[in-house]
């Protein structure tokens, strides 16, 4: 049988998006850095690679992650992705079989039903046959809920979707027509050669009874052809884009390339993996004030069409919630700080006025940081308490100290954001302390992640303060104070701290259980990353998550931040506190009781 | 007139028993009720009223007189609970059980002190030499020296402007105008109180509206020799010995600037009081963005509330000076009066 003419629009089709994702694939991994290119050269023979493919078949064809967000739409998902890969892997096996041998022209196994006219015989025919219904019918199903789902997205756990653009709008209809189409196609030929099974017989015995079948073959298979060849054209200009590229990150991350701080192959690559699902925008709190246009699934499509705008870049509390929900697992975080230092002019201080003096030695070196020196009594009680227990450590910034770094990163300013991290590493190296303990989560994630302090724990307070407890060096007392606990952003999603201040709280009050907390907590919306956002703004995003602690009737409000204790003060009358403040307040008043009771003055005895 | 229409009024500071005065003189049946155990409001607390120095008490004594004159009910240590409303009148039930019909209501509620804890970088409630100007006003009339909490003569004093005043971060943009004098009248006294001591006032802008106001600030400066540095405090800090550390920006010099003092007192704003917000609640009444009680019209009707029959008298549409609140509250009187009439 000669290639039919029908078959052309689907092999262009495939040829022309092979060719394309091969060729962007050469460039991605061309804008690596040698040393990613060299790590992926050693790792592809390794076990990174069985993981890979362990990965891509969870997540990028069974989409393990959106069902546990939410079952139906991530059957939906499944029965999509999943179905179409068996119906091509078994399509390729029938056609196999039926041939005796695995080179017979492609054409010849996504048309089978049309290349082979012949109904099917044998145990190995039928159960092919009955096999290729079935996955037809399981991706009907999925094709059926994306319907249903684009005029009622509640029903999938999500409470917007994403607004398509031409090139989505041409790809989704292609590939909404695909799979109906094949049912018709194969239908038609199933009413004119009795060759279906149990989905397609039947749909071509109705269609013979009011249709001229044989007039309608040759279209049928014509329509399904170009709906096939469209989407594969249509795909570099949509979302769809996803579906290769979703495997290329997962091999590539799990040959251990991670995000930079500039722009790169891999920053592409994440980019073009983003199928604009739409799950971030719920998770997104920017919407309590009103600001939709600056989710992570819109700035990623800006992006990728360089279009960006200043105001969606900047109009982010970077508080991590959309990276979390993320089903693809992109670094959305730091892919937006990447773009902020690409997209900003370096206001590149000098800071010459940065000199250091010798730093005195110490075990321990405490930075309060900048937010903490705005909350003094945060600081206070660390004094206190590092007192209390003895430490010899040397307050850093007491007196003169610059920023940590962080928000001159997360503002685009990294070449400025150097330079004070050189200036306070020198100090810290200087004095000889094996601990650096913090009491900001800003500067926490600074301190830990680019610093490069060898042999230097770094340690936010809530940690340390554990340790001190652990080590006895600090006295517990539980008290009936029913508090709830803010997870910081920065601590929390930002560097997977959760038990330890759970650990600590524990010792001193009654923690209550909220129901967004830890990855799921919210932004206080104080947050220092967004500098476009007005106050207005940030107190409604603030007033929401205070109307969640209220419904607990807490005592007292806990945190593990300044910002966020600053932030949520201005907007309750409940008492908001760090945990080093509770510590505190409990330690100290368990001195007073040990203390013999002072003899009381007579009024005249008083030294005047 | 057979028999005389009532007014309830709510609140018992300088406006409400200004305007409970007036009322009663003009012959109408006035109930005064008080959530404190006794009526004069704030200015029981301060010492001595600008420009004039005059003791605040002479003021209070005053207005007690005309309290005592015209004889009219009031209640005090009650709330007002609930509100109904009937075809112009309205029933007025407290927290004591009390049922009080009304013809007109006045409320005059008046503010509350920004709560410097808010502004935690400042350090009030944290370190012990940091204290409010109401503070410094109620040890001022208790006629005890000012001292640090060591009960040391302080040698440097700080004075900080617009704490929580057009501070957006506060989240209140409005000015509380009245500050800016009182800084400078308690800087003067201050002065002659120590004077040894060096005096500093840190602003962003000196709102000198009323007519001697200026003269104040110029006798502030050539006689008692306060410095006035523009610049807005970003943290005070405490050192070993107590002292407190102060860092702001000289804006007029540019340059960043550390100062060691022993004494800071913050200016502290005024705010909407809870009250205000409660009554506006109860009745109904708009509010402007700030939080202030909306009037009817700015220009023309400043005593009326957003609803027939409720008046307003006071700081609780807007920061006043007592002699500002005294003129409102007589305003009010009036208009109440005009309205009974024709009703």
């Amino acid at each position: 049988m000669e290639t039919p003419l029908f078959t052309y629009p689907f092999s262009i089709g495939l040829m022309f998006i092979v060719s394309f994702l091969l060729v962007v694939t050469c460039i991605w991994l061309a804008a690596l850095s040698k040393s990613d290119r060299k790590l992926i050269l050693k790792k592809i023979p390794g076990p990174a690679s069985l993981k890979a493919i362990g990965e891509t078949f969870m997540e990028a064809l069974l989409h393990r992650k959106i069902f546990r967000k939410n079952p139906v739409l991530g059957y939906m998902h499944t029965s999509l992705a999943f179905g179409w890969f068996l119906l091509i892997v078994v399509g390729h096996l029938e056609a196999a079989v039926h041939y005796h041998t695995f080179s017979f022209p492609l054409w010849k196994s996504i048309f089978f039903r049309y290349a082979e006219p012949a109904p099917a015989t044998g145990f190995a025919g039928h159960f092919f046959a009955t096999s290729m219904d079935f996955l037809l019918l399981l991706i009907l199903s999925g094709v059926g809920l994306a319907y249903y789902k684009r005029f009622n997205s509640r029903a999938f756990g999500m409470k917007k979707t994403t607004q398509l653009k031409v090139g989505d709008r041409i790809a989704l209809t292609a590939l909404w027509l695909i799979f109906p189409l094949r049912l018709i196609a194969e239908g038609v030929s199933a009413g004119l050669h009795r060759n279906g099974s149990f989905l397609t017989q039947p749909t071509g015995n109705l269609l013979a009874a009011i249709l001229p079948l044989p007039l309608l073959e040759k279209p049928v298979w014509w329509a399904y052809s170009c709906a096939l060849g469209v989407f594969f054209v249509a795909m570099p200009v949509s979302r769809y884009m996803h579906i290769p590229v979703e495997v290329l990150l997962i091999f590539l991350r799990r040959y251990g390339v991670r995000s930079q701080k500039h722009v790169n192959g891999y920053t592409r690559v994440q980019v073009f993996s983003c199928s604009r699902c739409g799950i971030c925008l719920d998770s997104c709190q920017m919407n309590h004030a009103n600001i939709r246009n600056t989710q992570s699934v819109y700035v990623l499509k800006q992006i990728r069409g360089r279009r960006l705008s200043d105001e969606q870049l900047f109009n982010c509390l970077l508080c991590g919630r959309c990276q979390k929900d993320c089903p693809v697992g992109i670094d959305l975080n730091d892919i937006r700080i990447t773009q902020r230092i690409e997209s900003t002019a370096e206001y590149n201080s000098t800071y010459d006025y940065l000199k250091n003096g010798p730093s005195p030695q110490a075990d321990v070196v405490y930075f309060a940081g900048c937010m903490t020196h705005l909350t003094p009594s945060i600081k206070k009680s660390m004094q206190k308490l590092l007192n209390y227990a003895q430490v010899n450590y040397w307050f850093m910034d007491e007196h003169k100290a610059p920023c940590c770094g962080r928000p001159l990163i997360q503002a685009g300013q990294l070449e400025a954001a150097q330079k004070l991290i050189a200036n306070n590493r020198d100090k810290i190296m200087q004095s000889g302390a094996r601990t650096l303990v913090v009491s900001c989560p800003i500067c926490y994630k600074v301190f830990s992640e680019d610093y490069k302090l060898p042999n230097v724990r770094v340690m936010h307070h809530a940690e340390y303060l554990l340790e001190l407890v652990n080590q006895g060096l600090l006295p517990v007392h539980n008290s009936p104070k029913r508090v709830v606990y803010h997870d910081p952003c920065e601590l929390g999603r930002g560097s997977g701290i959760y038990d330890q201040p759970r650990q600590l709280l524990g010792q001193y009050v009654e923690l209550i259980t909220m129901k967004h907390e830890k990855e799921d907590a919210f932004c206080c919306g104080g947050s220092l990353s967004n500098i476009k956002i007005s106050m207005q703004e940030r107190d409604r995003i603030r007033d929401h998550v205070l109307e969640e602690f209220q419904q607990y009737r807490p005592d007292q409000v806990v945190t593990a931040c300044p910002l966020c204790k600053k932030t949520f003060t201005k907007g309750t009358e409940v008492e908001v506190r760090d945990l080093a403040e509770i510590v505190w307040e409990s330690v100290s008043q368990q001195i007073i009781a040990a203390q013999p009771p002072v003899k009381q003055l007579e009024p005249e005895e008083v030294p005047s | 007139m057979s028999k005389p229409k009532k007014v309830i009024t709510i609140g018992g500071g300088v406006a409400g028993t200004e305007v409970s005065s007036l009322l009663a003189e003009l012959g109408y049946d006035v109930t005064l009720i008080e959530k404190n155990s006794q009526t004069g409001g704030k200015l029981n607390g301060w010492s001595h009223l600008f420009p004039t120095g005059r003791p605040a008490a002479q003021v209070a004594e005053f207005l007690q007189h005309k309290v005592q004159r015209n004889s009219f009910k009031t209640i005090c240590q009650t709330d007002v609970s609930q509100v109904v409303f009937g075809n112009g009148s309205f029933l007025v039930k407290t927290s004591g059980d009390e049922r009080l019909p009304a013809d007109a209501v006045v409320i005059s509620t008046g503010f509350d002190i920004f709560d410097a804890t808010r502004k935690e970088e400042y350090g009030y409630s944290v370190y012990e030499n940091v204290i409010t100007s109401v503070d410094l006003e109620n040890r001022l009339k208790a006629g005890a020296p000012i001292t640090t909490a060591a009960g040391n003569k302080p040698c440097r004093i700080a004075f900080i402007h617009c704490v929580g005043s057009r501070d957006e971060k506060c989240g209140n943009h409005h000015c509380s105008k009245v500050c800016c004098v009182t800084g400078v009248k308690q800087a003067t006294e201050l002065a002659k109180q120590l004077p040894q001591a060096e005096i500093f006032c840190f602003y962003m802008d000196l709102r000198m509206f009323g007519l001697p106001y200026e003269s104040m600030y110029r006798e502030a400066q050539e006689k008692y020799n306060i410095q006035f540095i523009r610049g807005r405090l970003s943290e005070a800090a405490e050192n070993a010995d107590g002292t407190l550390q102060i860092k702001a920006e000289d804006t007029l010099s540019g340059r960043p600037l550390k100062m060691q003092v022993d004494l800071v007192v913050l200016l502290v704003g005024m705010v909407p009081g809870k009250n205000t917000a409660h009554m506006a609640d109860l009745f109904e009444l708009q509010r402007e963005p700030n939080g202030f009680l909306q009037t009817e019209d700015p220009h023309l009707f400043k005593n009326r509330s957003s609803r027939k029959g409720v008046f307003l008298a006071g700081t609780c549409t807007g920061p006043m000076t007592v002699d500002e609140t005294l003129d409102h509250a007589r305003s009010a009187a009036l208009d109440i009066h005009h309205y009974l009439q024709n009703k």
